[in-house]
């Protein structure tokens, strides 16, 4: 199936108008040595019925765990039946980006609608329509603080995501930037004072995750305070934003920029992408971040509209001199995200609760097993750091029962020997934590 | 229409959540109040309300559903239903990125598959889908080749890039450190050869050329330019915003490129989104291999065993070979960050699965033959359009076009004022999506128009009247054409206003 209209008559037609007799005339400009006549090695095409049928056949080789005790930067939320409908209207995610803004009212509405919800869930004054995400939200927040203090190093707390702490690298590598790393304390927060002793004059920008990658609630306003004492930027990433709906935001005690994955909001687990790039920030950085932002005008009858705006920041205007490359970003990600939490409103601080309450009994659970022991003594979210006897066996037993377990630390931090990170959302039942518990004793 | 915060109401709320089947715990006792926030303010409505709200908001939305979206460089192609169907499968949307590699086989020979199907069509060594977009792939695509002068010992500053690249080039090119210096275009609208020899010394990293170009024109010069690039050590980056219009007719590896990186959302019909998600994977030569972003896939392929069941054939008769035979195992497929060259990774995870999903679907149907015939059909509806309307309008390089091409509003600027943003929002007023205006830069009140291969021969001739019938009112009654459109839920926006008093987040007044 091709999709394409043409009728054998129309082509002929078509290319009369043009003036040719063979379609090949139009590849002349193409040196006859590089011309080919056909793809090789991809298969003949299908008809509809068997393309479902061979796309069925590999979703099916994958085996669907029947539990999920891992998040680690990607969670497993319920998406009320509303998301899903309205994300699938085709006027929306048939659209391009809305460079026409007279019939992309919807798609900016939606948007603006969006960044206000982020700035207000986040603590923060602005945010933009999204970034690819929590990744390099991250990293390009480091690097455009980096740009605008002509400063050239970026601490980050070890307790951030290794894989965010990974892409860091590579964005800052690009720069020329360089990367420091700042322990994490026995509390399994960031060291403050190991922190302090790294804040040089140097510095753009320290950065945090709360809850970190261990879980663990890091207490934001002294980190905020020692940072802006030294000149730089606190930017603040979030692991689970579901956490949003009871935490106190990084933004509202001092962070400058806080990004993170807003996945959480109304998007699948979708085997780690599409996910969705939150970033918010200080008013006073509007006219410097990357990536679009919508803004509210008015049309020349005075009725209320919204357009992309300062695009001067932009690399369609500004080229080289742009604050960022980002051109296409998660637009329907965050009209997701934006359903979700009008859907849920007060309640996704109860839904909060409900993670709260899952993971104490979870991780209770998991502390009544013989030569179990908790790891950080601090306050967490969704997620917790436990070491048991055996990580790798515990993960095998749960992985024949169908069940995927914890996340083994030990691949990132070599001195967290069989600790395992696990999870606990809304999703896992009473039941289904006494059957762990039950297969684990 | 109202804001979602406008009809909120205190004490609505449209999505419930399951009462805890587990012993609440204090929430200031057991995560402490000083971590915990105070208002939520988010709207509260009821599902409804929800509904017809967004629904609302969609009706104020022009899709490729909706209507004939011409805009150039951006392959708004008809995105066929079954891709979403198969994306939504729970197989594919249900499995978390660190599932252990066990329960994921499909997906990783989805993703194992796709990779070889991109190399063939593409004639390259390899690809990584890691990449979330268009110019993620240009970043990561410019970030190996930083990383491939930086192995050797070389020092290399610079990134030419054409007058006439996508805005994303030298922007790419500047966020991994290099300086970009711009090359010009010749009076046929490619490569001015002789200013490309002046600029190549071995100072230069890389030229980053789209091909066809953004003025839909195929580079005839391409094997000259990449002699010149590769003669001086330098390598040749290919942006493949324009992929759809050479799809089984030729494969840039064949024609010299040493990276190329693709945009899923424009060649292989998947759906925009409104902006994103898209996914930009990147192609390389074998010369970059060792600096593609980890982790990548590896297939490993358990041997060969032998069997004692009897083969049946077709017939369903049993074969006369001799038990036990030799059978292919199946293989198995893993995740490896085993590369010690390689520029680590550009995000999280491993890109945008699920776009890729709908890609592997659409190649899957559309076949060898069917994604030429696709380039093929493109190319002829470009061409078409263009014969259509060059009396018209003028036509700065008139050449037989790729998948695109691109007219000049400069005749209806001198005969009455009209320019090139006009012509585009009256033609929202006939129903369409204006193409790509004022890009190319180098084309004075450029509009750049892609057609794609989904659109029938009435589409496009509707579309051309259109276009001539504002050429026509633009003489005639042009301020119709100033006054554009009038058929919008807004009319024409106060930009200046936007960005002088910036309000990108809703207060209550």
């Amino acid at each position: 199936m091709d999709y394409c209209p043409h009728t054998d008559n129309d082509i002929k037609q078509m290319q009369s108008a043009i003036g040719i007799s063979h379609i090949e005339e139009l590849f002349a400009d193409i040196p006859e040595k590089f011309r080919i006549k056909q793809i090789p090695d991809v298969p003949p095409a299908l008809s509809e019925q068997e393309t479902l049928s061979v796309m069925k056949d590999i979703a099916d080789r994958n085996q669907l765990p029947k539990l999920t005790l891992t998040g680690a930067g990607a969670y497993h939320h319920f998406i009320p039946a509303v998301v899903g409908h309205l994300v699938n209207r085709s006027e929306f995610y048939t659209a391009y980006t809305p460079y026409q803004a007279e019939i992309s009212q919807g798609v900016l509405q939606a948007i603006y609608e969006y960044q206000t919800m982020v700035a207000r869930l986040t603590g923060t004054e602005i945010a933009n329509a999204s970034m690819y995400d929590g990744a390099s939200a991250m990293a390009e927040a480091a690097v455009l603080c980096a740009k605008m203090s002509n400063r050239n190093k970026i601490i980050v707390g070890c307790s951030v995501h290794p894989e965010y702490r990974r892409v860091l690298r590579t964005y800052c590598w690009a720069n020329g930037y360089e990367v420091v790393d700042a322990p994490y304390a026995p509390s399994g927060q960031v060291d403050g004072d190991a922190l302090l002793k790294k804040l040089d004059d140097q510095v753009a920008a320290v950065i945090v995750q709360s809850p970190n990658f261990f879980g663990v609630i890091e207490n934001i306003a002294p980190v905020a305070d020692a940072v802006h004492e030294k000149g730089a930027m606190l930017v603040a990433a979030f692991t689970d934003g579901t956490s949003l709906g009871i935490l106190k935001p990084a933004g509202a005690s001092g962070a400058d920029f806080v990004v993170g994955e807003g996945q959480s909001f109304g998007n699948p687990l979708n085997y780690g992408g599409p996910y969705l790039g939150v970033f918010a920030a200080k008013e006073k950085f509007m006219r410097r971040i990357p990536g679009r932002l919508v803004g509210a005008t008015v049309d020349k009858n005075g009725k209320r509209g919204f357009v992309l705006t300062l695009q001067t920041r932009e690399q369609h205007i500004r080229r080289e001199k742009a604050t960022s490359n980002i051109c296409s970003n998660e637009a329907l990600c965050a009209l997701a995200a934006g359903v979700y939490l009008s859907a849920l409103g007060k309640n996704l601080r109860k839904l909060a609760e409900l993670n709260v309450y899952k993971t104490q009994y979870l991780k209770n659970g998991l502390l009544g097993l013989s030569g179990w022991e908790d790891v950080f003594p601090s306050p967490v979210y969704n997620e917790f750091v436990l070491r048991c006897p055996d990580a790798k066996k515990v993960n095998e037993k749960l992985k024949n029962e169908g069940i995927i377990g914890g996340y083994e630390l030990q691949k990132d931090y070599p001195e967290l020997e069989n600790t395992l990170l696990f999870c606990a959302t809304e999703m896992i039942s009473k039941e289904d934590i006494d059957k762990v518990i039950s297969i684990l004793k | 229409m109202e804001l979602i915060f406008e009809i909120s109401k205190p004490g609505r709320v449209a999505a419930d959540v399951p009462a805890s089947d587990v012993p609440p715990v204090n929430i200031e006792n057991t995560i402490g109040s000083k971590y915990l926030r105070d208002e939520l303010d988010l709207p509260e409505v009821a599902e409804i309300d929800l509904v017809r709200h967004y629904t609302n908001l969609s009706r104020r939305n022009f899709g490729v559903d909706l209507g004939f979206y011409p805009l150039g460089s951006c392959t708004m192609k008809y995105n066929p239903k079954i891709n979403e169907n198969v994306a939504a499968l729970f197989g594919f949307t249900g499995l978390h990125p660190y599932a252990d590699e066990k329960f994921a086989q499909g997906n990783l020979q989805l993703i194992y598959e796709m990779q070889k199907y991109l190399c063939a069509i593409f004639g390259m060594a390899e690809f990584t889908l890691q990449p979330a977009a268009g110019a993620h792939g240009e970043l990561t695509g410019v970030m190996m080749i930083k990383k491939y002068f930086e192995k050797k010992g070389q020092n290399r500053r610079i990134i030419l890039i054409p007058d006439a690249a996508h805005g994303t080039n030298p922007a790419s090119g500047a966020l991994c450190g290099f300086d970009t210096v711009e090359l010009r275009s010749n009076s046929e609208g490619g490569v001015d050869i002789e200013h490309l020899e002046s600029l190549m010394t071995e100072d230069v990293a890389a030229l980053m050329l789209t091909n066809p170009n953004t003025l839909g024109l195929f580079e005839r010069n391409i094997e000259k330019v990449a002699a010149i690039i590769h003669g001086k050590g330098g390598l040749l980056y290919g942006d493949g915003a324009n992929a759809n219009a050479f799809m089984g007719k030729t494969r840039p590896g064949d024609l010299g490129f040493d990276v190329i990186q693709l945009n899923l959302h424009k060649t292989f019909s998947t759906p925009h989104g409104g902006g994103g998600p898209g996914s930009g994977p990147v192609g390389v030569s074998q010369t970059l291999v060792d600096f593609l972003p980890v982790p990548r896939i590896i297939k490993k392929d358990s041997g060969c065993d032998w069997s004692e069941n009897h083969l049946t054939n077709r017939d369903g008769e049993t074969s006369y070979l001799p038990l036990p035979h030799i059978i292919l195992k199946d293989s198995t497929y893993a995740w490896s960050s085993d590369f010690p060259h390689t520029i680590g990774r550009v995000r999280a995870f491993y890109g945008n699965f699920n776009v890729v999903v709908k890609a592997y679907t659409y190649i899957r149907s559309l076949g060898a033959e069917g994604l030429k015939h696709a380039t093929e059909m493109a190319v002829l509806n470009a061409n078409y359009i263009k014969e259509r309307l060059k009396s018209y309008f003028d036509l700065p390089y008139d050449r037989v076009c790729m998948h695109e091409c691109v007219f000049s509003g400069n005749r209806q600027v001198a005969e009455s004022g009209v320019h090139t943003s006009d012509i585009a929002k009256r033609l929202i007023d006939y129903g369409y999506h204006p193409p790509t205006i004022y890009f190319p830069l180098i084309v004075p009140e450029a509009m750049m128009i892609e057609p794609t291969e989904t659109e029938s021969k009435e589409t496009l001739d509707t579309f051309c009247d259109a276009m001539i019938a504002i050429a026509k009112e633009a003489k005639e009654n042009p301020d119709a054409v100033h006054n554009a459109p009038v058929t919008t839920p807004v009319s024409r926006l106060d930009e200046v206003l936007a960005a002088r008093k910036p309000d990108v987040c809703w207060k209550k007044s």
